[in-house]
């Protein structure tokens, strides 16, 4: 077992920027803590970023947010670092969060899991050659009675069968569904 | 049908919104409590109903909210806990989905007898889109003036806000909650101080489970000596469960506390029994990390007594035959399912969300889980199973905070009730990768 | 002032004073060791659970004992509080279960280690650990990370005791480096390989309890005790310049902070004695220094005399019994 660290290839080819609305939100959320308190916006602050900025937190990305934030970019690593939202490496437009812990595997989670791999042809971790699809396993989601489950974005989807899955695939390709 | 008090009306179309929720008898808590009520008589009334911290520590309430410090000039805050994500528990998502208001109506009326001005709602990150919900009913109330300055003309003023997380299932923990809403890692506190004293910003605190902020509701309405009526000895009131696995009908169910865990698992109103018509081989009646308990244990005690869905029934026989009602995440396991297996998933689970502070649980949670992981996959010795006893003993106790405790329970209540299934998988090595010791031993399914 | 009993020993201590610093004002053998706290530095502590003591009662009004053990750096002392150090039983299996779990995935590579000799978990692996090891799995590794070129970081020899990220915090204008990732995969990093440059930076390495941070300008140019410490002083604009000196023979190997029986630098002139990173990596030169005399070396060091002579002392009695 190995730590990885970051590739300084994996960099965003531009410095990025909120538009002047997001940037506005941002201030707004920060504007919502006491004064002096505002880095406390900070985990909501990199969840607008990693949405703005495809799906994942680049150096870049986390430089530009602990200018916004006015900390130093090493607290922002620290704090990405340690949440399992923030995707750390660049991401598919759509990432899979199968939820592999006990509740779900005792009605057939990993079977999920290895259907989604083969479909895709990708292993858990990997994204596919046409950048569509991401596929991740995470700890319980909360939805221990609607198992098997998977997150994508903001959506859960729920009561997963291998049909079910491809139906889901095949939406997210057809651009039926939202990101 | 058992009373409800909290999914009265969650079935009513449109109850997410404030003029349905507020058609249904909707605020009247605040209303009683802001014009007719003195926060300390809130506050007595929550320490009548024996209400318990609903989720996981059954800590009395009432009890914790005396204990907040009231220095002068110094600001007091109330956060909701929503950071759900004990294996195997889902309650409070489906209660702030369907009930947002609810939630905002407990935290007004707890934030005033507390005298906090500013609380906030703590949620798990994966619940996103239940943020939405949360703060598009944050702004109805402000919009009607339950939130914002003089609340009913009270002169009680209130702003609520929503937080999210951003993926750990320590932030569950008050300090490390606490720690994330500052905008910092998960990390826990050292105690003491404790939040009462010295918590967010440095300033006194409680920190409250959802479902324990929305059952001060009906307390304020029907009084808390009504409220303490519904139960059983110290476990009074409803229970939210959030019933998995292999059941016929999972799902979130309101029970009155005292309900038998026989009726729960097998009732018609419930869980309708074992999935596909298997049997009962094992149930995690609190959450993945309480003492799972063969069928045997489960809906009796070691005394032969019906086992209650209660705290103390739940808990009767200690470590040694008994387990907790913990958040009330009821998993249950079928005949086919492997408890080596299961073991190792939960220790994969804590070994993956240990926040990596303090020695025994940064380094012995992912040693049990490389040592399960070996044994479930048939490269395992019998003297690992001592080990894996050893290594929990070590970490029980002696970290900074409760995970520690959580990672360790499981596997010692595994090996416990079920050894031989341990051993039968060093001794059956290719076998258990294909098969599972459960169906070979017929005796040990209820 | 509010008494507390170490074990058996009773002392008089401010209010608000946690145990280990009680203890630590009676000295001697009931001081509980800390990997992590250091008094120096606010906020440290808690981390490592080796100081943990038991409390057999609260205090006078609650004389109640305390469920668990306690950590003893960052509790307070209550009036007629009653602390079991090495007369607890479960005191003693918590040390040695602590020291088992910093070495699962320790490297063991005390050899070829430059804090060999002053290395904290050595000191503590000699009194509570036990013979072999029951790891039998693969020991977590980390891809070296280079931090410039005066600090070295091994951070698979990192217990994560969080001192150095303390410094960065508290005696540099900027902090680059600090705690990423999580659960055993926690690490100390800069994330993007910056140097950690500054003029206080060097003090991580006297912090640092294990050989995670070293020196570079000393590296592998000999083992500490085969050095001399001098107690040195020079003018210096920076700090106190107030260091101790490792001479072979007229060169100077290194530059430390002065560090008392715990490890911790010494208060020179009424504050904490820090030294720049001009006098620990710049000043190698004998005639820059004012060498003012030998150094008593720490008790917890095996390179103090006194500490080894006690431990021959001790083994040979044990021959003798045989």
């Amino acid at each position: 077992m190995s730590s990885t660290h970051v590739d300084l290839s994996k960099r965003h080819s531009e410095t990025p920027c909120f538009s002047a609305e997001k940037l506005a939100e941002a201030q707004k959320l920060m504007s919502l803590y006491p004064e002096g308190k505002h880095k406390s916006a900070l985990i909501r602050i990199l969840h607008m970023a990693e949405e703005e900025f495809g799906g994942w937190l680049s150096i870049e990305t986390m430089d530009y947010v602990a200018g916004i934030v006015n900390i130093e970019p090493i607290e922002v690593y620290e704090v990405a670092s340690f949440y399992t939202m923030f995707n750390l490496d660049p991401v598919g437009n759509y990432v899979f969060e199968v939820c592999r812990t006990g509740p779900c595997m005792l009605v057939g989670s990993d079977n999920i899991i290895s259907y989604i791999e083969n479909k895709l042809d990708i292993k858990v971790g990997e994204t596919t050659k046409d950048g569509m699809f991401t596929l991740k396993t995470a700890e319980c989601l909360g939805a221990c009675g609607y198992a098997p489950m998977l997150q994508c974005g903001k959506k859960y989807h729920e009561h997963l069968t291998n049909e079910k899955v491809d139906e889901l695939i095949a939406a997210y390709r057809s651009g039926e569904l939202p990101k | 049908m058992a009373r409800k008090l909290l999914l009265e009306h969650d079935s009513v179309p449109g109850i997410e919104t404030f003029e349905v929720y507020r058609k249904h008898g909707g605020y009247r808590s605040v209303e009683k409590a802001l014009k007719k009520m003195s926060p300390q008589e809130v506050v007595e009334e929550v320490q009548k109903s024996g209400l318990r911290g609903r989720g996981g520590a059954g800590f009395p309430t009432g009890m914790k909210w005396s204990f907040l410090a009231k220095p002068e000039g110094v600001p007091r805050y109330l956060l909701c806990n929503a950071d759900e994500s004990e294996p195997g528990t889902f309650k409070d998502r489906y209660l702030m989905e369907k009930l947002p208001h609810l939630l905002i109506e407990g935290m007004i009326v707890s934030s005033y007898a507390l005298g906090a001005n500013l609380s906030y709602i703590y949620i798990r990150g994966e619940y996103m889109w239940i943020l939405d919900i949360l703060e598009k009913a944050i702004d109805e109330a402000y919009a009607k003036g339950f939130l914002g300055k003089n609340i009913l003309g009270s002169g009680f003023d209130l702003d609520l806000r929503v937080a999210p997380g951003g993926g750990a299932y320590i932030c569950g923990e008050e300090t490390a909650l606490i720690e994330s809403l500052e905008g910092k890692r998960g990390n826990p506190r050292m105690k003491p101080p404790f939040p009462a004293v010295k918590g967010l910003w440095g300033c006194p605190t409680v920190v409250n489970n959802v479902e324990t902020l929305m059952a001060v509701v009906p307390i304020i309405n029907e009084g808390g000596d009504e409220y303490a009526k519904i139960g059983v000895g110290k476990s009074t009131g409803t229970k939210l469960i959030s019933a998995g696995g292999n059941l016929a009908r999972p799902g979130v169910y309101e029970l009155e506390m005292g309900l038998s865990v026989e009726e729960f698992i097998y009732g018609d109103d419930w869980c309708r029994g074992i999935a596909n018509g298997k049997k009962l081989k094992a149930c995690v009646p609190g959450g993945s990390s309480v003492p799972i308990l063969p069928a045997h244990l489960v809906t009796k005690t070691a005394a032969g007594e019906d086992r209650l869905m209660t705290y103390e029934s739940l808990a009767d026989g200690g470590f040694a035959t008994g387990s907790m009602l913990g958040s009330g995440g009821f998993i249950v396991f079928d005949e086919d399912q492997c408890i080596v297996r299961n073991t190792w998933n939960f220790a994969r689970f804590y070994a993956h969300e240990s926040c990596g502070q303090c020695s025994p649980c940064r380094e012995g949670t992912g040693w049990m889980e490389k040592v399960l992981n070996r044994l479930e996959h048939g490269q395992g010795n019998l003297r690992d199973i001592d080990l894996l006893e050893e290594i929990n003993k070590k970490i029980e106790g002696n970290t900074i905070c409760p995970l520690g405790d959580a990672a360790a329970w499981p596997v010692a209540a595994a090996i416990r009730h079920f050894r031989e299934e341990f051993e039968w998988h060093v001794s059956h090595r290719e076998e258990s990768q294909t098969r599972n010791y459960g169906l070979l031993k017929e005796s040990l399914v209820g | 002032m509010v008494k507390v009993t170490i074990d058996d020993i009773q002392i008089e201590v401010e209010d608000g004073t946690s145990i280990l610093n009680a203890a630590r004002l009676i000295g001697g053998e009931v001081v509980p060791p800390a990997m992590c706290y250091y008094s120096k530095l606010p906020g440290t502590g808690g981390k490592c659970r080796t100081c943990l003591v038991e409390v057999a009662a609260g205090s006078e009004k609650d004389p109640r004992p305390m469920p668990k053990l306690v950590a003893s750096c960052s509790t307070p002392v209550q009036d007629g509080m009653i602390v079991k150090n090495k007369t607890s039983e479960k005191v003693h299996t918590n040390r040695g279960a602590v020291v088992e779990f910093l070495l699962i995935n320790h490297p063991l590579d005390c050899p070829v280690c430059d804090q060999a000799g002053e290395c904290h978990l050595q000191d503590l692996g000699f009194e509570h650990g036990s013979e072999g090891t029951r790891y039998e799995e693969e020991r977590r590794t980390f891809d070296p990370i280079d931090i410039g070129n005066k600090i070295k970081l091994h951070m698979n020899r990192c217990i994560l005791c969080y001192r150095c990220v303390h410094v960065a915090n508290q005696l540099t204008d900027k902090r680059v480096h600090g705690v990423l990732n999580r659960g055993e995969h926690t690490e100390i990093s800069t994330y993007i390989e910056a140097a950690v440059e500054n003029d206080f930076s060097g003090n991580m390495i006297d912090v640092c309890p294990v050989g995670a941070l070293t020196d570079k300008t000393f590296r592998f140019k000999s083992r500490v005790w085969f050095l001399k410490p001098m107690e040195a002083s020079c003018e210096c604009t920076k700090c106190s310049g107030k260091t101790v000196v490792w001479m072979f023979g007229n060169e100077i190997y290194r530059v430390t902070a002065r560090k008392d029986k715990y490890g911790e630098v010494e208060d020179q002139d009424g504050k904490a004695g820090w030294i720049c990173n001009e006098c620990r990596f710049e000043k190698k030169d004998p005639a820059q220094w004012n060498i003012i005399g030998p150094r008593t070396i720490n008790r917890h060091s095996v390179i103090s005399q006194g500490k080894y002579s006690a431990a021959r002392a001790n083994s040979q009695k044990k021959i003798e019994n045989e």
